[in-house]
């Protein structure tokens, strides 16, 4: 057998790095020729950088800022593409005791997101009123599902998210400390973050991101779209051994063992008992609290979510016009779509899984996403940019 | 021109700006706290960020570039892949620049140059320290195990040495680490 080939890769330390971690620690780079350092990265400036410049090979990337490279939006112009996913959803909208315990005082049942959404549209307008600062919301990216998932929420009860409340971007890892000095009210972040503002009985989750959107597009394992083109093989066992990594990372007889794995330091540096529950989509809401099971929570690879679907990056693409971060032309949307490459995913599993994600992200209220006919579905907001 | 060097290693920020005052730019504000980081930016108004890539901010300041309110947005150096070798060695170096649109590539260029270079020499010094400080550690160690040598076996100093380098050439090991073996078990004997 020929020497293995040296491959470098960034992760943020989060739970939905999994499928890459087990992949290394279990051996399933290895099986297919790789010899894969994994490298753990403090920005997802830092992590689009190092892919653009060639310090990586391929990045535990936010879909969303793959996309927004393509189209000229993230600063750098180097084509990416995504040919495998590594996470459908994962995120929650965490907030701090005292807004939980006010937006409770407005409404007792925040169950339903259109609920909390509108109960935070009153304290909102009453600081408002009272000449206060604006509620200070974090998320990871401006070109994040968080940002998303955060901006939906808040449109829904009547919030604009860009002049009712101050939204920030904050690395996932600094949210709880911020939260704690009380220079946060809330965040929507990936796991475990969340759950660590809930055990240290500074927070509570309002909603899994699940609750928003059903399915959403999370986390790609990106790579330049030069170096596809050189060495198709690369990409193709990259594609294979994160598929097997997710399986691997799901099975729940394995589940104990990948808690373990993601909790050292050198990895997410958490409790294990913390990424167990996210991996058992069993997390807490609040302190004390009974666990809600939601197995949507993080999907990784189950019902074919590994495999990209253009309609996800359209989806996304949609996001983005809402929230005024770009213009629409036709040929930006299919550079959009052109960053989700089912193709090569088929080419590396030789063939199409059994389920593929459905081409529709259910939301919890408002229209329904068509990525045939992104005007009308913009249309149906009373808050955000039309076109 | 207005440039801010975003830094939490305070002794590395004034490494850079020495450099950059050397070079002529007298306009330099440095910010060491992350707190507050987009309100010092905006009351600054910069034509140039420098930014040091462990810096988690960077996210946070890649956001403000983001927002229609600011007039000048800065653009990270990243934008122009004309100078692919230096953009390369400025992320390998560990920092990061962002530049209002419109200055002029040869200013930005020498900026860079001189920020990989200074970003160089500290991690250099901080090289040198380190081994200085493991160096100073080595020869504690090496003193503490010629002392538990001279009384246990009732030796002189020259002699207890030679023992422990006698013992280092025969096991192909380093001195240092004899000496630290011999420490750890005297105190597990102890």
């Amino acid at each position: 057998m020929s020497e293995r080939r040296s491959v470098a890769i960034g992760f943020i330390p989060l739970v939905d790095a999994a499928a890459l971690l087990v992949a290394a620690d279990k051996g399933f780079f290895a099986a297919e020729g790789l010899d894969v350092r994994l490298v753990r990265e403090v920005s997802w400036a830092n992590m689009r950088d190092k892919l653009a410049v060639g310090l990586f090979d391929a990045a535990h990337l936010l879909a969303p800022m793959a996309v927004a490279a393509n189209l000229g939006l993230a600063q750098v112009k180097v084509p990416l593409v995504a040919p495998v996913n590594l996470a459908t959803n994962g995120n929650a909208i965490a907030v701090s005791i005292a807004l939980y315990e006010a937006l409770g005082a407005f409404d007792g049942a925040l169950a339903h997101p259109s609920a909390s959404a509108r109960a935070l549209a009153q304290v909102a307008q009453a600081r408002k009123a009272k000449g206060l600062e604006p509620l200070t919301l974090g998320m990871t990216f401006p070109f994040s599902t968080h940002n998303y998932q955060l901006r939906y929420w808040l449109a829904e009860g009547g919030v604009d998210p860009d002049e009712d409340v101050r939204i920030v971007a904050l690395p996932p890892s600094y949210m709880v400390e911020n939260l704690a000095r009380g220079r946060l009210d809330g965040f929507c972040v990936g796991a475990p973050w969340s759950s660590m503002a809930v055990e240290a009985g500074i927070g509570a989750i309002l909603h899994f991101g699940c609750e928003i959107f059903a399915r959403a597009p999370e986390k790609v394992l990106a790579l330049r779209e030069s170096a596809v083109a050189e060495d198709p093989g690369l990409a193709a066992a990259l594609i294979r051994a994160v598929v097997r990594g997710a399986a691997y990372a799901e099975d729940a007889g394995n589940r104990g063992e990948v808690a373990e794995l993601l909790a050292r330091p050198e990895h997410v540096g958490v409790d294990a008992e913390i990424v167990r529950r996210v991996l058992d989509g069993r997390l807490r809401r609040s302190a004390g609290a009974e666990a809600s099971p939601d197995h949507r929570y993080l999907i990784l690879g189950k019902d074919g979510a590994t495999r990209p679907e253009p309609a996800q990056a359209a989806w996304i693409y949609a996001q983005m016009l809402r929230w005024g971060q770009t213009r629409f032309s036709s040929a930006a949307l299919q550079t959009a779509r052109g960053v989700m490459r089912p193709d090569l995913y088929d080419a590396a599993m030789g063939g199409k899984p059994d389920a593929v994600s459905p081409a529709a992200i259910p939301a919890f209220a408002g229209p329904d996403f068509r990525d045939e006919d992104i005007g009308a579905y913009l249309a149906g907001f009373a808050i955000g940019r039309k076109f | 021109m207005k440039i801010v060097i975003v830094d939490e290693s305070p002794v590395r920020s004034a490494i850079l700006e020495e450099g950059l005052r050397l070079a002529g730019f007298t306009r330099i504000e440095r910010i060491g706290e992350m707190h507050n980081l987009l309100r010092r930016i905006y009351e600054i108004d910069p034509e140039v960020i420098l930014i040091d890539l462990e810096n988690p901010s960077r996210d946070t300041l890649e956001q403000m570039f983001q927002m229609s309110r600011i007039v000048r947005r800065p653009i990270a150096m990243f934008v122009d892949q004309s100078d692919a070798a230096s953009i390369e060695a400025s992320v390998e170096a560990g920092v990061s620049a962002y530049i209002v649109d419109g200055l002029k590539k040869e200013r930005i260029k020498s900026i860079l140059d001189l920020c990989v270079s200074r970003f160089n020499a500290f991690s250099k010094l901080q090289d040198e320290l380190a081994r200085a400080k493991s160096d100073l550690e080595g020869r504690k160690d090496i003193d503490r195990a010629k002392g538990l040598l001279m009384q246990a076996k009732n030796l002189s100093e020259d002699e207890a040495y030679k023992l422990m380098r006698g013992a280092a050439m025969r096991e192909k090991k380093k001195i240092v680490d004899i000496a630290r073996a011999i420490v750890s078990a005297a105190e597990l004997l102890r």
